[in-house]
């Protein structure tokens, strides 16, 4: 009476050189089920997601749809079998219509899409989950929420039965991820099966039936989502040990450390900055929200030197400083940990030592006269590889070894290491796990707490309420309000970040 | 049963960086070797010819190693720039560059005897970096494709000189298309007796450790590296790239002019047409095969110096024609190219996951 699970993964292992990314994971999945699948950074979520793809094939272990052994060697037979993944980051042609990005790759209806086809399909796909898109639109004018939904469309019109949805909420308003999670409720109701990875406990809490938590290549823990489950509880099983949140004592601030008035840069192929005014003092940090896209990347670029100045005034400690160079402006003590922290941050084919000291090198303490202390550096990179506990073998091994916690521990312990004035973070914390992302919020407090003045750029809401002590909200390239931590509630700011002004 | 699949991988081992141009070699020789067979010899012999002749005497091999340091010049010159990847695949017209500001140095009569080769050496470097710089100026300021300035370039420089050298520049005595001989002065001297063993190629030594202690311990260096590997967070880490990029285009310029002024002051005495053999394009093969590390420049354009001194030795003993060597060359690019993937990727065989 009993009908086989959906999708059975047994006793999966998968070895790459010296780590055992996989080892022997078993993972079942039920029609009507949200699975939320948790685990630090490196436990194997994405190597175990990356074989049912078919990007890797296990050394051991069987997957079974329907209870038929099945075998995936690319992402085709995945789909073949039913199987449809949003990535964090989408495959989307920008060019096309939303309707052309729905059928590409669709078979065996002649060279020309069949728009009637097409557009019953999509109807389908909204009498079922709810899921409407605009059939003639750009997908290049879409919102981030939006080209997820289509890539969810994608995967469902091309007949997925199981989803896997990969930090599917890294990008939206807490509205619009309310929004995908009544899509999600509504395709476990019809029986098809998701796979949520996601580092927000509150969302795993939220939206998920059960949840499996990985740690070191093995599942260590599973447990239906009741009563019983809260955040800590999860964030414990995760790591093994207790999760202390962060302490956050009061200050009062000090001296204005950077002042912004009506600042203004010129788009080209960026979001444009439209007269910004802002205003960070030594001892706060200001939480910078927004919906990515709106001009946030923009504004540290500006900040750091990087983007170009076309109007108003930028003033750090009182300078005026809108025509400096990034070297310049790091100079002034200011210290950049960049959203992207593989593409802007590090480079990740360079020696860990090298990243360590990448933006100092010039500096008397690294070299002289042109030439490389090497003895220096190597010291340096130790004394911070130490000191912040970053894991690695060495100062010598290239940077790209390195797991994305000790990544971002790395890049954090470079710009630390001179007691900035001001610190630019953006999305300090994403995609590291509750640890990690706990060791760095303690390190933005502890800087606060010494009088350091930090603009903290994040989608993470979470992050933005427990460690700011004013939020400003932008939207479209203008800041909509900037509002004092005790004023401030995430509805009132999700409506801010999708551009809605209260009424007065 | 399904064939195969690449799959990235995690780590590449360091064996890898030693076996790797070795194994493209042999690869190359092995395909090679069907070309040999068609010209009806023996792939042993031909081998042997090929390898051995240039090794065989004190002279050859002496002859070896001159043919060797215009190779190590272009060599080092492409390994700096592809570095900061700056792809400089205009070697041989920065090459030609340096020869026709060193053969219009040295022909030279009211420069005094004494100046006559470091001014040449000083001229051929600078002509060699201005040639080079102009595809980096475009590049940097208005982002044009540095692969296909600096690869037409070197024909807008070959024809431009070939102009000169049938008109205002021929030589009046001979009446060929070439420049008039240099002064003897001008001449590199010797630096073993009875041989062709020039100045250059202690030159080249030099360069060699120079670039050496450039990459491995200078600022420069470590900003090459940093552009090269990433030029978004160079920049973000206030690197200025196009300072970088300039400069590289400049040091790589100058040394392939010193290609060019070794095999005018050393060799030939005059610009011809037939100066450089494709020196600038092996160069490329060797960079690749050296993985663009200095110190592997020299066993790499070793290897292909052997190959084009042989090749000469081969044809005569065998009848094989001496675009052999270029073959070679040109294949061997290919099998490191294809050898470099597997630093990144390893091959995985589909196999039933059930027998």
């Amino acid at each position: 009476m009993e009908s086989p699970p959906l999708l059975e993964m047994r006793g999966i292992a998968k070895r790459f050189g010296d780590v055992q990314a996989n080892d022997g994971v078993d993972l079942t999945l039920n029609g009507g089920d949200i699975l939320g699948l948790l685990g630090e950074n490196g436990a194997g979520k994405t190597t175990l997601m990356n074989i049912l793809f078919g990007v890797y094939a296990p050394d051991r272990g069987r997957i079974a749809v329907d209870g038929r052994t099945v075998r995936i060697h690319s992402s085709a037979d995945a789909l073949a079998h039913g199987v449809g993944m949003v990535h964090q980051h989408f495959h989307l042609v920008p060019r096309h219509t939303v309707m052309d990005n729905l059928m590409v790759g669709q078979s065996g209806r002649g060279l020309r899409l069949d728009r009637g086809f097409a557009l019953e399909r999509m109807g389908e796909i909204e009498r079922s989950f709810g899921l409407r898109l605009p059939p003639d639109v750009r997908v290049g004018d879409l919102t981030i929420g939006e080209q997820q939904r289509l890539e969810i469309m994608k995967a469902l019109i091309r007949g997925a039965r199981i989803l896997v949805l990969d930090e599917p909420t890294a990008a939206l308003t807490p509205q619009e991820a309310d929004g995908l999670f009544t899509a999600l409720r509504a395709m476990a109701g019809r029986g098809m099966g998701v796979v949520f990875i996601s580092h927000k406990l509150h969302e795993i809490i939220a939206v998920t039936t059960r949840v499996v938590i990985m740690q070191h290549g093995r599942v260590v823990a599973e447990t239906a989502n009741d009563d019983t489950v809260s955040k800590m509880r999860l964030a414990e099983l995760m790591t093994g040990h207790e999760i202390t949140p962060p302490s956050k004592v009061s200050t009062t601030p000090g001296a204005v450390r950077l002042r912004i008035d009506n600042l203004q840069t010129r788009g080209g192929a960026r979001p444009s900055l439209k007269g910004i005014c802002l205003e960070v003092r030594a001892g706060e940090i200001l939480g910078v929200a927004g919906v990515s896209g709106n001009g946030q990347a923009e504004l540290a670029d500006v900040i750091a030197g990087v983007l170009p100045v076309s109007g108003g005034t930028l003033e750090i400690n009182g300078k005026v400083v809108s025509r400096l160079t990034p070297r310049e402006v790091q100079a002034l003590g200011v210290g950049r940990i960049p959203e992207d922290r593989m593409g802007t941050g590090l480079i990740t084919s360079l020696p860990l030592r090298s990243c360590m000291v990448l933006p100092r090198i010039r500096e008397r303490r690294f070299s002289r006269c042109g030439f490389l202390k090497h003895g220096a550096i190597g010291r340096f990179a130790d004394q911070q590889i130490h000191s912040f506990g970053i894991q690695s073998a060495g100062n010598r091994v290239r940077t790209g070894t390195l797991s994305g916690g000790n990544l971002q521990k790395a890049l954090l312990a470079r710009e630390l290491a001179w007691e900035p004035t001001l610190l630019l973070a953006a999305q300090p914390t994403r995609g590291l796990d509750v640890a990690a992302a706990r060791f760095v919020h303690q390190r933005f407090l502890d800087l606060r707490g010494r009088e350091g003045a930090m603009v903290l750029i994040s989608e993470d809401l979470e992050e933005i309420f427990s460690l700011s002590d004013r939020i400003a909200v932008m939207f479209e390239g203008r800041i909509m309000d900037v509002l004092d931590i005790h004023d401030a509630t995430v509805a009132r700011v999700g409506l801010l970040m999708a551009g809605v002004r209260e009424a007065a | 049963m399904n064939g195969f699949r690449l799959e990235p991988r995690a780590h590449s081992p360091w064996w890898l960086n030693v076996l790797l141009p070795l194994a493209a070699v042999i690869a190359t020789l092995v395909l090679c070797s069907g070309l040999v067979v068609l010209a009806g010899a023996n792939v042993l012999t031909a081998y042997t010819k090929l390898f051995l002749s240039s090794l065989s005497t004190a002279f050859s091999l002496v002859e070896t190693v001159v043919k060797a340091a215009p190779l190590v010049f272009t060599g080092l010159a492409v390994t700096v720039a592809f570095r900061a990847k700056f792809w400089n695949i205009g070697a041989e017209g920065q090459l030609l560059a340096g020869a026709m500001a060193a053969a219009f140095i040295g022909a030279r009569e009211g420069l005094p005897a004494w100046s006559l080769v470091p001014l040449m050496i000083a001229g051929g470097a600078l002509a060699g970096s201005v040639w080079a710089l102009l595809p980096a100026i475009l590049k940097t300021r208005y982002k044009v494709d540095d692969v296909v300035t600096t690869l037409l370039l070197n024909f807008v420089f070959f024809y431009g000189m070939m102009a000169l050298l049938d008109g205002p520049w021929k030589d009046p005595l001979s009446g060929y298309p070439d420049s008039p001989d240099i002064r003897m002065e001008a001449e590199f001297p010797i630096l073993l007796r009875a041989t062709r063993l020039h100045l250059g190629v202690l030159l080249a030594a030099l360069a060699t450790a120079g670039v050496w202690l450039m990459l491995r311990h200078t600022t420069l260096g470590f900003e090459i590296d940093a552009v090269g590997e990433n030029p978004n967070a160079a920049r973000y880490a206030g690197i200025n790239i196009a300072a970088v990029t300039l400069l590289t285009a400049g040091v790589s310029g100058a040394l392939a002019g010193l290609a060019g002024v070794g095999e005018v002051a050393g060799i030939h005495f005059q610009v011809m047409a037939g100066l450089s053999p494709g020196y600038g394009y092996t160069g490329i093969v060797i960079a690749m095969l050296a993985r663009l590390n200095p110190i592997g420049v020299v066993p790499a354009a070793i290897f292909f110096a052997i190959i084009i001194t042989g090749a000469e030795a081969m044809s005569r003993a065998t009848g094989v024609p001496v675009f052999l060597a270029d073959v070679i060359q040109g294949m061997s690019l290919i099998t490191m190219l294809a050898a470099l993937m597997l630093t990144q990727y390893r091959i995985r065989w589909n196999r039933p996951e059930h027998e």
